[in-house]
């Protein structure tokens, strides 16, 4: 069993990062409801408050994390130009995708979309984990700015998702590939 | 724009200047990565400009932009309003519009009509 280096590090940014960030959501969205909705008669313990915290600080930093590792290191792969006269393009995904009219739209509109949406969600989820943490119970008092900390921690959930989505889609079409190839274990005769 | 004031909340302790602040920033800063995404695609002669990191293209320079202008406006609104209560609901409509603006502009079908 083997994987070449820069399917690992695709591996590592689309289902490390951005599938941890996503899977972070559903718990996060859920406590920052609870602990902000005003009709609560007790608010969160500090304990609590402090966990919720760490839990958006740790989101923020897999967010980023997944966006620069996702532009500085799999995108130029991704976009890395054939040399003249290549034929077998299974090594410049974005060649490849758009070498044939079936797939050119996972380029021209997903990877397109994909490469900018996707910096919504660290922005977003950046200021959401700021504003929590600044006013922290006191959130439930200012209506305002807990409607907007929700509508963006939302966007940073979609923004993500649809990124996350099309990663998947366009990576199943034309995976990146290359690099040193790293021996997992050794497959014995069956 | 006249949004702030110094009168002091009533319904909490701390301001929301310093959450607005971050709000409209944000806001801000998905905007221009947006409106520079657009711009890098339709002029030509912008691309080699903002190939910053030229293996990642001109990706490198929109989002550099963006995040170095989203976080110099949060400083400076930081700064001037942390200690105030603004307009809140003007706030947050500008920095929903322009964060909706920011999803329609990187939508490529959308941008192409521009």
């Amino acid at each position: 069993m083997q994987i070449t280096s820069h399917g690992l590090w695709a591996m590592i940014h689309g289902l490390g990062f951005g599938g941890l960030y996503l899977l972070a959501f559903s718990g996060a969205l859920v406590e920052l409801y609870r602990s902000t909705a005003p009709a609560v008669a007790y608010p969160p313990s500090p304990a609590r408050g402090r966990f919720l915290n760490v839990y958006l600080i740790l989101m923020v930093v897999l967010a980023w994390l997944a966006v620069v590792s996702g532009a500085y290191i799999v995108y130029p792969w991704y976009r890395t130009a054939a040399p003249p006269g290549t034929i077998d393009l299974s090594l410049y995904p974005q060649r490849l995708l758009m070498a044939n009219p079936t797939t050119s739209g996972w380029h021209s509109l997903g990877m397109e979309w994909k490469e900018h949406v996707a910096w919504l969600a660290p922005i977003s989820i950046t200021m959401v984990a700021f504003v929590f943490i600044r006013y922290g119970n006191e959130l439930r008092n200012h209506v305002q700015l807990r409607r907007a900390v929700l509508g963006f921690a939302w966007v940073a959930f979609l923004a993500a998702a649809l990124a996350g989505f099309l990663g998947a889609v366009i990576d199943k079409q034309a995976p990146v590939k290359g690099g040193a190839t790293i021996q997992l274990t050794q497959g014995g005769e069956r | 724009m006249n949004t702030a004031s110094d009168s002091p909340t009533t319904t909490a302790n701390l301001p929301n200047g310093s959450g607005a602040a971050a709000i409209l920033a944000a806001g801000m800063g998905a905007f221009v990565l947006a409106a520079l995404a657009v711009a890098g695609d339709k002029w030509i002669h912008l691309k080699p400009a903002l190939s910053f990191y030229k293996p990642t293209g001109p990706l490198s320079g929109v989002t550099t932009i963006a995040i170095v202008v989203w976080l110099g406006t949060w400083a400076v609104l930081e700064w001037r309003w942390r200690h105030k209560t603004v307009a809140m609901a003007r706030i947050n409509a500008i920095a929903f519009v322009l964060l909706l603006l920011s999803i329609l502009l990187t939508f490529p079908p959308i941008a192409d009509l521009l």
